[in-house]
């Protein structure tokens, strides 16, 4: 603990309440029984238990002792006697607990099962076992309390050397042959101190309600010694005639007890977990629904009528959070237009970071619930989720009642990256299939489990009867996310968004998932978005290829032309992409860069800073625009000759024919 | 289904290696075994402190017991009676023989027997706690996941601070004070619920009230936080995916998950509560045995302290253990394995 740690604390408002009021109590601790000592001790035999009255704004006790001095006067002992059982425990608790780390391996154990074993019971009962043993009275409480305290503090201890003995700077004194006693004191303690004093300092305050506790019940102070605990005992009784005589020590005690533990927990947020809570920049409630800046040129100027038959129709998608842009926001998603026919398998391409999980997210009316979600158009499975006019989604969504649920529940299904967290741990699988048919078509039990079997069966998990009645974990990865494309299937998608559906799993199982895509596709004829950042694995399923570059399409071209890709960022993906002489065990290569942080991106076009093309054009914002039939690509220098000529490829092959996963054995 | 039976053959006439071996393969079993057993190695622990309770204080705690004034010959008869002259280990042994014949020993202020004494005031207690600890429960859930709920994703941070330091605070006030402060606001002031003493509903209101509120907005900030921690899981989006409606995606999906460490928290609890009785009993003068503790050890009546030490001790390990057993049927994979 550092003294700028220590300032911090203070500085924590919280933490300088805290500190200010324990200062308070010190000072009244000194000087209150010098001032007041006497008056405090003085009876009157005119006022005996009176209520509140000029004399004696508190009243006075049996004996026409003032309460309002008494409670003064007390703050010295109560204080004391917390410090001294504080004390205590902190001394017992790190012998017992540094006790492990130094003696043998056996005796280590026993006392870490001792330890283990009074930290089962409670503080207070403990206090009561020890008060019985040293007696009633002060001098019995402060041991009492502080011996009760004693294990958890061990505990405590135990776990922080544990973790600190682990370490290389422990072995190496050892090793140099450092004493025991020298280990603990200059190499163990030291590093173990920061969480110690925090919560030695909220042990004190604990100890001051405990002795309060133990004095009250007439097992701590006894008269003529007063602390506040007794003070409260005493005014408890006569709580009819003058309540301030139980309240005044009763606030008293609460007033320090809370100082001591908000003192520590201010400490422990300063040097501990950092605070949690960081202050966001200062910014509009929701973010202009248009770019004033007109950054959005990629977005087509004017909604224009979808296809008839477009299952998802949107544009000028944006996505942004709270963030550090210009405007108080970022927008990882900035400005996208996307058609998805039905029947149709389209891919979104990039690396992460370029949004298109984000994209695929929002379309689905999933985004993270910062995210404030704006569109021209929001067409989903036949439902307009945005007007022309940029309605915010993301933060109260305009309509979420159980029609438009159950439309999308039942038309719109989902696959997640990765299929061991995306199941419920604690559910059965079966039953979190056939959830869907229950809230949807209002099945029944029965009737939805065999559906639930049946999809099961479809996707080719085997046993699916007794499957159904498992939960995930006794899955593996591949089944799982088999039966998470189940899942979508328990009614008729027309859409089924695929979110890097095989990122997790390995080459075998990979494509399976990919097979089981395609088959369902073929089978229930809906329309497919495959998002990943394989352009492999995109290229295997689907008929037009979309590349996310930065929140933005910079490229949309049908499968079949990707060896005449016009963008060179989409080049560079399809350079980057293993092939069999790749090893698999190490990472995949990449695009050489790093694709633009969306809070600082460049102005023009994203990529130039890893463009070799780029020069003063680029920097002005490049279009959509077409550059080949069924092919547009935002950039001001597309490359319109074929890849192979280029030499661009580093191993000189023709992209199209290379698909290593599903193909790669008969290519010799 | 061709999972294997778990039960054991119940038949005595199944070969005893096969039974065995059944056993031995079932992890609920295995799991069981152990955790009786450090049942059994605490209760023997408690026991045999409680035993040397008597023989740690300094002194003679029957000299003590009757004070100093008391004729010699009294003290020793009475020492005599009590088995204090025997060798310990004699002793000890007689102790045990007497409990498992629930044989508490005799209170040496009044003469009654001490398992009397302990089975006239433990209905009182056990109510109090159990009524408690029933609250806490009812309240703190909902509070715990409508908070989350309410702040999820950092809104309404005014809601969220208001609700962290007000549960902060309050959870920081001891039973017993808050104990005193209920009575002057709802028995002094208000008059509305009796102060003391056990007769009818309404004397249960206060006490219950102050050993429940503290627990229960201290677990009502752990459900939240646990709970939004489930929130930013994947199945969570997986349970909106499908478009659930939100009450059953926290009530299903959330909630569950978010149970174990209700569940711990929730028997750290009782275990604090069923002691913190002895405070609150003591402020309302509630006929339990925190009373009968309390009055005992002033009036240094030893046999009658042991047993209830023994009491408090045992249920605490009991309700650790039924935790224990619950954690394990709520995450089978994680307790039963390890352990
Ligand atoms: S616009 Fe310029 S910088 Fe951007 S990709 Fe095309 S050539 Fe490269």
């Amino acid at each position: 603990m550092g003294r700028a740690q220590w300032r911090a604390a203070l500085r924590n408002p919280v933490g300088a309440v805290a500190a200010g009021l324990l200062v308070l109590l010190a000072i009244l601790a000194i000087v209150a029984p010098i001032l007041w000592g006497d008056a405090a001790e003085a009876t009157d035999p005119a006022a005996l238990s009176q209520g509140s009255t000029s004399d004696h704004p508190l009243g006075t006790d049996a004996l026409g002792r003032d309460i309002m001095f008494r409670v003064l006067v007390a703050t010295r002992y109560s204080l004391g006697l917390a410090l001294l059982a504080t004390a205590i425990c902190v001394v017992a608790g790190v012998i017992l607990g540094v006790l492990p780390a130094v003696l043998g391996r056996r005796s280590g154990r026993l006392v870490v099962a001792a330890v283990n074993l009074a930290v089962a019971f409670p503080a207070l009962l403990l206090a009561l076992f020890f008060a019985v043993i040293f007696g009633v009275g002060a001098r019995g409480a402060v041991l009492a309390i502080g011996l009760a305290g004693a294990p958890s503090f061990a505990r405590l201890v135990q776990t922080n050397v544990a973790a600190v003995s682990g370490r290389d700077f422990v072995a190496a004194a050892r090793v140099a042959g450092v004493g025991r006693f020298r280990l603990i004191v200059r190499h163990l303690l030291p590093n173990v101190g920061e969480p110690l004093v925090v919560n030695a300092t909220v042990l004190a305050g604990g100890a001051l309600l405990a002795f309060a506790g133990l004095s009250f019940l007439g097992l701590g102070v006894q008269p003529p010694a007063y602390d506040w605990g007794r003070l409260l005992g005493e005014g408890l009784d006569r709580i009819y005639i003058n309540p301030s005589a139980a309240l005044a020590p009763g606030v008293a005690v609460v007033i320090a007890g809370l100082a001591f533990t908000l003192l520590g927990e201010a400490i422990a947020q300063v040097v501990g977990i950092r605070t949690t809570r960081r202050i966001l920049p200062r910014r509009s409630a929701t973010p202009p629904a248009d770019p004033a800046d007109g950054a959005s040129t990629a977005t087509a100027p004017a909604p224009t009528e979808p296809a008839p038959d477009a299952v998802l129709a949107v544009e000028g998608l944006r996505v942004g959070f709270p963030g550090a842009g210009p405007d108080g926001w970022t927008y990882p998603v900035d400005g996208v237009d996307l058609t998805v026919r039905r029947g149709e398998t389209v891919g979104i391409v990039g690396e992460s970071g370029s949004g298109k999980s984000l994209t695929a997210l929002s379309l689905a009316r999933l985004a993270p619930e910062r995210a404030v979600v704006t569109a021209d158009r929001l067409d989903v499975v036949g439902l307009s989720l945005a007007g022309g006019d940029g309605d915010a989604l993301g933060d109260e969504p305009p309509r979420d009642d159980p029609a438009v649920r159950k439309h999308l529940g039942t038309r719109l299904a989902m696959v997640f990256q990765d299929p061991m967290t995306s199941f419920n741990p604690s559910m059965r699988v079966g039953w979190q299939l056939a959830e869907v048919a229950r809230v949807h078509e209002g099945q029944g039990r029965r009737a939805a489990l065999a559906r639930a079997i049946d999809r099961l069966r479809t996707v080719r998990v085997p046993a699916p009867q007794r499957r159904a009645h498992q939960y995930p974990h006794e899955y593996s990865g591949g089944m799982r996310q088999r039966a998470m494309v189940a899942m979508g299937l328990m009614s008729e998608p027309e859409l089924i968004i695929a979110d890097e559906p095989t990122t997790a799993l390995d080459v075998t199982v990979q494509r399976q998932v990919l097979r089981l895509l395609r088959e369902v596709q073929r089978e229930t004829g809906a329309a497919v978005v495959l998002i990943s950042h394989d352009i492999a694995v995109v290229a295997q399923l689907c008929q037009r290829i979309v590349v996310m570059y930065a929140g933005r399409v910079v490229e949309e071209l049908p499968a079949d032309r990707l060896d005449r890709a016009a963008h060179p960022y989409t080049r560079a993906l399809l350079g980057s992409v293993p092939d069999l002489t790749t090893d698999r065990e190490l990472p995949l290569a990449t695009v050489p860069g790093r694709p633009p942080d969306p809070a600082s991106r460049p102005a023009g076009c994203a990529f130039a800073p890893r463009c070799s093309f780029a020069d003063d054009v680029c920097r002005a914002d490049p279009r959509l625009a077409t550059v080949a039939p069924d092919q547009r690509a935002a950039c001001w220098h597309p490359r319109l000759d074929d890849q192979k000529q280029h030499g661009q490829e580093p191993h000189g092959q023709e992209p199209h024919g290379r698909q290593p996963h599903e193909e790669g054995v008969s290519r010799a | 289904m061709t999972s294997t039976p778990v039960t054991p053959p119940a038949a005595p006439a199944a070969s005893a290696p096969s039974a065995v071996a059944g056993w031995v393969g079932n992890p609920w079993a295995r799991f069981l075994l152990r955790r009786a057993g450090r049942l059994l190695a605490s209760l023997a622990v408690l026991v045999t402190l409680a035993f040397l309770m008597i023989h740690l204080i300094p002194g003679d705690p029957v000299r003590a017991a009757l004070g100093v004034t008391a004729p010699p010959d009294l003290v020793e008869a009475r020492r005599e009676a009590l088995g204090l002259n025997d060798p310990l280990a004699v002793q000890f042994v007689d102790y045990l023989r007497a409990l498992f014949s629930g044989d508490l020993g005799v209170s040496m202020t009044s003469g009654v027997s001490v398992s009397e004494t302990i089975g006239q005031r433990l209905p009182a207690t056990a109510g109090l706690a159990v009524v408690a600890f029933v609250v806490v429960m009812l309240a703190a859930i909902p509070l715990g996941l409508a908070m989350a709920v309410l702040t999820r994703g950092g809104r309404r941070r005014g809601v969220e601070l208001g609700f962290t330091s007000t549960s902060a605070v309050v959870a920081a006030i001891p039973e017993f004070l808050l104990a005193v402060g209920l009575v002057f606001v709802f028995g002094v002031t208000l008059g509305w619920f009796p102060v003391a003493g056990r007769e009818g509903a309404a004397s249960y209101v206060l006490p219950v009230l102050a050993l429940a509120l503290g627990p229960a907005l201290l677990m009502a900030r752990i459900v939240r936080v646990e709970a939004l921690a489930v929130m930013d899981e994947d199945f969570v989006r997986t349970a909106r995916a499908k478009r659930l409606p939100p009450l059953r995606v926290y009530l299903r999906h959330v909630f569950p998950n978010a149970l174990t460490s209700t569940l711990t928290i929730g028997g750290l609890l009782l275990s604090g509560m069923i002691v913190g009785t002895v405070l609150v009993e003591n402020v309302f003068a509630w006929p339990g045995m925190g009373m009968t503790i309390v009055s005992s050890i002033l009036a240094k009546d030893y046999p009658v302290v042991q047993g209830i030490v023994l009491v408090y001790g045992a249920a605490v390990l009991l309700v650790n253990l039924v935790v224990d057993v619950l954690l394990a049927i709520a995450d089978p994979r994680s307790t039963i394995r390890e352990g």
